[in-house]
């Protein structure tokens, strides 16, 4: 009797350690190492069934799409990978309207769009962008240019220049 | 009077209520100050402050640049426009197709930061897009 049990208690040793060792991951335990993987790319959603992960999110470059899928395959468990991705490229640079101009650098393109972004919003105001600075004419209520102002040094330009702007 | 004696108070009281990585260069006649303030309301000071020394931001002798510590994902957000609904889009840019609105006043959560300017932001119905971060306030 003795014996028996013995044997019953070792033979469950013996199979627990099997599963450990040979079992494989279930959805939940890769679901859990997905996420893990991709805790840098909030934007990126996965979904795991029976081992095969599906991506679906919007990430701005393809770079961003394949890094994804390289980061969940490499988890254990992963049978195949559904990459449904989307890439949503980033605006396209303003139109350089002065064509005999020295080429822009990229902070100063950067620094137009950024402005073109926030003034579109402004109507009665007219923002220029030159080699930095940030020149605002026209006429805006204070809380209006108070918000305008906070923007536009948010783009860290070398200068705000408001002399031709009349604050109401 | 140099500009760091100028806006002296505007430097002290951003070191005093723990602006953090607080940065302030003088170039070519302009002062830049930069940090990350531990709250909107710190950062809202810091620019009262400012609009008192340099009444309505005339001078163009400071370029301030103040984040808020707060605006992490899954911060709360208020919307912050003068009166209207804040347009939310597909992609970050004005040329990007509208998808949604968020109203006026409105708490959207961030979901996580594109740039410095567009977030990508979720609606109370669950809808998500890129906003402006300009109109987008954490909420204390």
């Amino acid at each position: 009797m003795r014996n028996k049990q013995l044997s019953i208690a070792f033979l469950c040793l013996a199979l627990a350690f099997m599963v450990a060792c040979k079992g494989k991951p279930s959805d939940t335990q890769i679901q859990a190492k997905v996420t893990e993987q991709l805790s840098g790319m909030p934007e990126v959603t996965a979904d795991v069934k029976e081992g095969v992960v599906t991506l679906a999110g919007n990430v701005p470059d393809d770079a961003a799409r394949t890094a994804a899928e390289t980061k969940v395959a490499a988890v254990d468990g992963v049978k195949s990978i559904t990459n449904n991705i989307m890439v949503t490229p980033p605006a396209p640079p303003a139109p350089v309207v002065d064509t005999t101009a020295v080429p822009m650098n990229a902070a100063e393109e950067a620094l137009r769009t950024g402005v073109a972004d926030i003034t579109k919003d402004f109507p009665g105001v007219d923002v220029k962008v030159d080699a930095g600075v940030v020149s605002v004419t026209g006429e805006l209520s204070a809380a209006k240019w108070k918000t305008l102002k906070q923007a536009l040094d948010g783009l860290h330009p070398k200068k705000v220049d408001a002399a031709g702007l009349k604050v109401k | 009077m140099s500009l760091q004696d100028k806006y002296k108070e505007l430097i002290d009281t951003a070191r005093s209520s723990g602006t953090d990585n607080l940065q302030v260069n003088e170039t070519d006649g302009v002062l830049h100050i930069s940090g990350e303030a531990p709250s909107g309301a710190v950062k809202d000071n810091l620019w009262n402050i400012y609009g008192k020394i340099d009444p309505n931001f005339l001078t163009g002798d400071v370029v301030m640049d103040i984040k808020v510590a707060t605006a992490v994902e899954g911060a709360k957000l208020e919307v912050v426009t003068q009166s209207s609904n804040l347009n939310v889009r597909k992609g970050p840019g004005t040329d990007q197709p509208i998808i949604g609105k968020a109203g006026h006043k409105e708490i959207v959560s961030l979901v996580s930061k594109h740039s410095d300017q567009w977030w990508l932001i979720r609606t109370k119905d669950g809808e998500e897009g890129y906003a402006h971060a300009q109109y987008l306030r954490p909420v204390e």
